[in-house]
């Protein structure tokens, strides 16, 4: 069909094409354009109005369909460059009104916008349709378009495309070569290290300062003044902007900046003060405030060849940064997620202004939103603009700007070791409007420093469906609906402040149902379970009957208040997340005994840490299941002791009146047995405390302390500390335990001879451990961190009195752990990320996630008693 | 598990005629099997004297497990197989009862009608009734009926001394009673006593006790107790703790949100509240009742009244309802032509659900008076270009950021804070007053100096069970002038209710204004 196709004379010509943007073909039906797009694009990059049709109709020419499938392909070209992708649309676009839409979709996602116009003759175009058979149209069709599109070619640009390309005649079409061009922000290939310096405000010798301090050796001109620097490790230096004014050398400071960036040793993004610096060279009438005069008058010292450099250097930068594979990202006034490696005129503005809604504060400043806050990206976000005390990661973001023309710190950022490197201001070189964030009252000027409060989006609700889904390092976890609405009531009602809540105790899985007759539950079953599983050495740990709690427990309040939350020095709760006191006097009681504890154990400075979270058990049960022992146990024994006896009574009186009654009357003494050991088991765990007297904490695992935690130290480093923690205080009891090597019949034997002696003398049973921690990892990596094998006796409280009744026992072999092994390995992840996340330092949101998603999970409907 | 029913000669009859009028002939034992298991029928004594008739009934665990339809009930722990269905009088007893001695509850028998309609000396006991109200309820729950009332309590438990009684009575009742009526006596009071471990086989069963107590009932929320002129005898309905009883007998319906939370309850928690009744007035002295004279308003109508008063005055027009409850204020924002958008938001489901039925004429498709099921955001379920709803109706929490609560000029705390504790309040701060800020915010607490009117309240308790604390004039005073401070408000503050010169009034308001 290439009949008028001669050989191009001219080398072909190369389209520039955004590679993450929109692609507009613009051509007359029969011009190529589907052919063309696809021999330059991908087949899930090209969206055309007739697969569209197709999908909304079954029948890719019915015209009648057209407009839900424009709705459509708009739908997906905004869903794919809202994605960061690129959107090549193949419709005719000859009408004005066609790319408007379109380009209107690129706008609002800060994309730039490319018109290829296929501009063949009328004469090619209309061959090409009548060989069509589904092309019905006639020819007056083609020549309407063909004036539409001439009219078109000329006011592309005006229309808003970044770029027009126009091929001419068919040969060209064929010819032409398509070239992604990446977006000017997008300079991911650069990976550092880098040195990411705050805002400067002509601080030349400050800068110098800094710039020595992290290593860098400078070149200087024949005047002595610094014109580049060089690291020796190659480091690249990124200046946040805002290198002009207020301060005394500017000057200096642009003509080191620029050297350093011209020889490849650093990046700029620019400022708002480099932004009307611009417009002041260039003779734009501004008013010159907020130091721009000391710069002007500076500058005016110079070289008008040096003003000139400055002009260009300024003129070129690009609006922000998108470094190291996309995980750094480099703006002056900081950039919310969505503008990342963006190009729009909104997304400058951010990025050189911050987040404004025009409002101003007392001081006439504007006041910035705090997108910070709300930051939720995975790419740390660097950059300066307002004046803090001190650096803080928020979410993830760093403000450098410490204000060192106005008397603070200048302070850089080392990339990838996020250490804050500063030095002092050797004088006020400015007078601030306002008292640095931080020191003045209100939140316009206290900052973004608000990590004291979840979203309620990062918990999975507060959208029209709930539900909650946390990446883990070993895959993704899912909390439904209803989970996590019933989550969100606990933590909202009942939980302590959630910047203690560091993880939540996964549930744990019983062994499989013993063979061993007599028994639902064996030792036997969990050491075959884990060699099967290809875990050699296990520890069995004794199973304490208390309740379960987490001790956060901090050195002073300093450390309190700097890690987790101020006006205490720390906090017991339960496995959801509540007070485990309801009497704060007594909780805090409990919490000053576990810290004198750690102190005289020396577990600060062993772990070199200002606060430590411990796992373990309360003791006894009814200290806190008072109500549950009562209402639910204790009862049922007191119904039973009261109708039982009136029963058999009643019993024996048919009977001695000859009625055949000696089953039932039979039953009902067995009965009256079993209550007994039923009663005997719950009052073994109850006792009488007096506050913190008659009280134990039996702690099995230090979970974290400053950042780090301990998921990967084996039990017996686990265990050995809980032992110096009760050489320190008696309020902490130990926990008996045994190291078991599944493989060895006889070891495993004995480890069940002492399971046996601990149940007989009232024990709930023990817990089964891979030797080597919580990350244990077996033939199919991650494995159950723990299987419980509870003594027959303490599962009449479980199963019910009669459990062990023939057939009852059999019955419930069938139980089926499934469901529970999966839960408690949802849980298991979930409670392994939230103590990494917890400590790499991640933002409040990032563990809440996991933690709430842990209790959400709780709420699922498995059987409780497994 | 247990009841025994006996009777002596009348000189009508002999005393085992007591077979007739059950249906059970004192010469067998009888099992009667039941999806729960089964209840035997046997006399322990018959002769013309005195005659026993016992039900015993044997439940069986795996068999009431086959009953249950699904394992999401709220206690499915504890409902399997510790419980205290085998030995206790529990409501599921009252079924076999019902189901077991069918005609005699009805009063029919065709071999002995006039003994069937005749008084007799009876006496019943059941060794085992749940009863938590005490003993004193049980007696004021028999005696009206013509009882002599025996009412023991159990102990807890020998093995933990200090522990106390448990919840359970030997309930012994004597007295000169038609046989269908004493049954349906037990039908109906056993399960009222049982009140929270309620478990109803159907909904079916719900309305047949109430028809052997003479009821119909009206609506769901359980207070509206009508006369059934088809009733034979409406003891019920003359009771004098109908009221109580009848509430027992409807039980919040459990939603699955609200079965996901009861498995995060822990043994500590806080029972289930019950509707608010609006505490206040129940705890304040009754005020007298003159005829001529129009009651005091309740402290709840006058709190709402309070701050409708306020958005009026302050020119509101859009309203957010923060802890909205069941809606009791949602109800009169909505009837106010001024507010252009009123939205309740809630974190606990329940409530909303109660609020949507409050506020709602019924918004299923097609109508009806159905309701749909509230969910995630809920007011997000509508047409597209529909308006919306009114109230519109949001899971929302007071503590966790929300950026559905910006843009409305009032946010309504009322009677919110203190459900929290102290250490969440600056949450709330953040999530209120920093980031929604909204033009007005009104707070609502009680005044903990006015405890010392409440006669039955003890001294240094708290209004209601799930408050954390209480503030005075001055604490709460302290708490939103630093609040204001620091978010950039200004907040004067306003009394509730009636006023006393030494303690304030019941409910104090501040209100926030930026």
């Amino acid at each position: 069909m290439n009949t008028d196709a001669t050989a191009p004379d001219t080398a072909p010509r190369v389209l520039g094409v955004p590679a993450m943007g929109l692609v507009v073909l613009v051509g007359v039906s029969g011009s190529g354009k589907s052919t063309f797009a696809a021999r330059h694009f991908g087949p899930t990059e090209v969206v055309s109005s007739d697969f569209c049709r197709g999908l909304v109709s079954d029948d890719e020419n019915d015209q009648a369909a057209s407009a839900d499938a424009f709705a459509l392909l708009h739908t997906i070209v905004d869903v794919r460059l809202r994605r960061g992708l690129l959107a090549v649309v193949d419709v005719t676009n000859v009408q004005q009104r066609a790319r408007a839409e379109l380009l209107a979709v690129a706008k609002a996602n800060d994309v730039p916008a490319t018109a290829i116009v296929l501009d063949v003759p009328e004469s090619v175009a209309r061959r090409r349709n009548r060989v069509r058979p589904d092309r019905d149209f006639g020819d007056h069709v083609i020549a309407r378009q063909c004036r539409d599109l001439r009219q078109s070619v000329k006011r592309l640009r005006k229309e808003g495309f970044r770029k027009v390309h126009v091929l001419k005649g068919v040969a060209e079409v064929d010819a032409a070569v398509v070239e992604r061009e990446r977006a000017w922000p997008d300079r991911t290939e650069l990976t550092g290290p880098f040195d990411v310096i705050g805002d400067v405000h002509g601080c030349r010798e400050e800068l110098e300062e800094l710039l020595a301090a992290l290593g860098y050796a400078f070149t200087r001109d024949d005047r002595g003044r610094a014109v580049g620097a060089r690291h020796p490790d190659g480091r690249t230096a990124v200046f946040v902007g805002d290198l002009v004014d207020r301060g005394p050398d500017t000057p200096g400071v642009l003509r080191l900046a620029m050297g350093m960036v011209r020889d490849g040793d650093a990046l700029c993004v620019p400022g708002n003060h480099e932004n009307k610096l611009i417009r002041a060279l260039r003779g734009t009438k501004v008013t010159p405030t907020h130091g721009l005069a000391e710069s002007l008058e500076q500058l005016g010292r110079e070289s008008e060849e040096f003003r000139a450099e400055v002009l260009d250097f300024c003129d070129g930068l690009v609006s922000h940064l998108v470094l190291d594979g996309g995980r750094l990202v480099v703006a002056h006034a900081g950039l919310k997620e969505a503008y990342h490696g963006r190009a729009s005129g909104r997304v400058r503005s951010f990025a050189l202004y911050g987040d404004t809604n025009g409002e101003t504060d007392e001081y006439g400043l504007p006041v910035r939103l705090p997108w910070a806050r709300d930051y939720r990206g995975r790419a740390a976000v660097v950059y300066g603009h307002t004046p803090v005390l001190k650096a803080e990661w928020v979410n993830n973001t760093l403000c450098l700007d410490t204000g060192c023309v106005f008397g603070g710190k200048l302070t850089a950022l080392r990339y990838p070791e996020r250490e804050t490197v500063d030095v002092a201001a050797r004088r006020t070189w400015y007078e601030p409007v306002r008292p640095l964030a931080g020191e003045g009252p209100g939140p316009s000027a206290g900052g973004d420093r608000s990590d004291t409060v979840v979203d309620i989006t990062d918990v999975g609700a507060g959208g029209r469906r709930p539900g909650l889904f946390v990446e883990t390092e070993f895959g993704t976890v899912r909390a439904g609906g209803p989970s996590v609405l019933g989550a969100l009531e606990v933590m909202s009602r009942f939980s302590v402040d959630p910047r203690w809540l560091l993880y939540l105790p996964p549930t744990m899985a019983p062994a499989p149902a013993a063979s061993e007759a007599g028994y639902l539950e064996h030792p036997d079953e969990a050491f075959a379970w884990y060699r099967a599983a290809g875990i050699g050495q296990v520890v069995c740990e004794e199973k304490h009957m208390g309740s379960r709690a987490v001790a956060v427990l901090c050195r002073d309040g300093a450390a309190a208040e700097r890690r987790f939350a101020p006006g205490s020095t720390g906090t017991v709760y339960t496995r959801t997340g509540r007070p485990f006191f309801a009497d704060r006097a007594l909780g805090a009681g409990v919490v000053d005994r576990l810290r004198a504890a750690v102190t005289g154990a020396g577990l600060w400075d062993r772990l070199g840490t200002d606060w430590i979270a411990l796992d373990g058990e309360v003791l006894p049960w009814s200290a806190k299941a008072r109500t549950l022992i009562r209402d639910q146990y204790a009862s049922v024994g007191a119904a039973a002791r009261a109708a039982l006896p009136a029963a058999g009574a009643a019993l024996a009186a048919a009977a001695a009146r000859g009625l055949d009654v000696g089953r039932l009357a039979e039953k009902t003494a067995r009965s009256a047995e079993q209550m007994e050991e039923f009663s005997r088991v719950y009052r073994r765990y109850s006792w009488d405390t007096d506050g913190i007297a008659g009280l134990r904490f039996a702690p099995f695992a230090v979970l974290a302390s400053q950042g780090r935690e301990y998921s990967d130290a084996d039990h017996l480093w686990h265990m050995a500390t809980a032992e110096r923690l009760a050489e320190a205080d008696p309020l902490v009891r130990t926990t008996r335990y045994r190291v078991v090597d599944t493989t060895d019949p006889a070891a495993c034997a004995s480890a069940a001879a002492w399971w046996r002696e601990m149940v007989d003398a009232g024990g709930e049973g023990m817990v089964v451990k891979p030797l080597h921690g919580a990350r244990a990892t077996g033939a199919k990596g991650l494995t159950q961190p723990g299987l419980k094998v509870r003594g027959p006796e303490y599962l009449r409280i479980i199963y019910g009195p009669d459990y062990t009744d023939p057939g009852r026992l059999e019955a419930l072999r069938d139980r089926r752990p499934g469901a529970k092994l999966g839960l408690a390995m949802r849980e298991h992840k979930l409670g392994l990320e939230a103590l990494a996340r917890h400590a790499r330092g991640e933002p409040l949101w990032r563990v809440h996630e996991a933690v709430f998603a842990t209790l959400a999970l709780e709420a699922e409907p498995v059987d409780p008693r497994l | 598990m247990l009841l025994t029913i006996t009777t002596t000669a009348t000189p009508a009859a002999p005393a085992t005629d007591l077979g007739y009028l059950l249906h059970k002939n004192p010469g067998r034992v009888q099992g009667f099997e039941q999806s729960f298991g089964t209840a035997h029928v046997f006399y322990p004594e018959a002769t013309a004297e005195r005659c026993t008739a016992a039900l015993l009934l044997e439940v069986d665990p795996r068999a009431l497990l086959r009953a249950r339809t699904s394992v999401s009930t709220p206690d499915f722990a504890l409902a399997q197989y510790v419980n205290d269905r085998p030995f206790a009088a529990s409501s599921l007893f009252t079924v076999a009862l019902g189901r077991v001695f069918r005609s005699a509850l009805r009063g029919r028998s065709d071999a002995r009608p006039a003994l069937a309609a005749a008084p007799l000396p009876l006496e019943l006991h059941l060794p085992a009734v749940p009863c938590r109200a005490g003993a004193d309820k049980a007696r004021a729950l028999f005696e009206p009926l013509g009882w002599r009332v025996s009412a023991e309590p159990v102990p807890l438990d020998p093995g933990l001394p200090g522990w106390g009684d448990s919840p359970y009575l030997s309930l012994t009742l004597s007295g000169e009673q038609v046989l269908s009526e004493a049954l349906s006596h037990l039908y109906v009071l056993l399960p009222a006593m049982d009140g929270g471990k309620h478990y109803w086989v159907d909904r079916g069963e719900v309305d047949k006790l109430l028809r052997a107590g003479g009821l119909r009932v009206a609506g769901p929320d359980g207070d509206t107790a009508e006369e059934d002129p088809e009733a034979g005898s409406a003891w019920l309905v003359r009771h004098p703790e109908r009221a109580w009883i009848t509430r027992r007998y409807l039980g919040r319906r459990q939603t699955y949100v609200r079965t996901a939370l009861a498995r995060l309850a822990e043994a500590d928690d806080l029972p289930e509240e019950e509707a608010d009744p609006g505490l206040e007035d129940v705890l304040a002295p009754p005020a007298p009742d003159r005829p001529g004279q129009e009651r005091a308003p309740s402290l709840a109508a006058q709190r709402a009244g309070a701050v409708l008063a306020v958005l009026r005055a302050e020119n509101a027009s859009s309203v957010l309802d923060l802890g909205c409850g069941p809606g009791a204020l949602l109800a009169e924002l909505v009837a106010d032509p001024a507010l252009e958008r009123i939205t309740g938001a809630d974190v606990d489901t329940a409530s909303l659900q109660r609020a949507h039925r409050r506020t709602c004429r019924g918004c299923a498709p097609g109508g009806r008076g159905r309701h749909r099921d509230l969910f995630g955001d809920t007011g997000a379920v509508r047409e597209q270009g529909a308006r919306p709803p009114r109230p519109e109706l949001l899971v929302g929490s007071a503590v966790y950021r929300d950026a559905r609560f910006c843009g409305y000029d009032a946010v309504v705390l009322m009677e919110v804070v203190e459900h929290l504790d102290p250490e969440r309040l600056p949450a709330l701060e953040e999530t209120v007053f920093a980031a929604a800020r909204p033009r007005i915010a009104v707070v609502t607490t009680p005044n903990a100096e006015y405890n010392v009117h409440y006669e039955r309240l003890a001294p240094g308790a708290l209004r209601h069970s799930d408050h954390r604390f209480e503030w005075t004039r001055a604490e709460f005073a302290r708490w939103a002038d630093a609040v204001a401070e620091r978010n950039g408000y200004t907040v004067r503050h306003l009394p509730v209710g009636p006023q006393d010169p030494a303690t304030g009034s019941p409910t104090q308001m501040g209100v926030f204004t930026r």
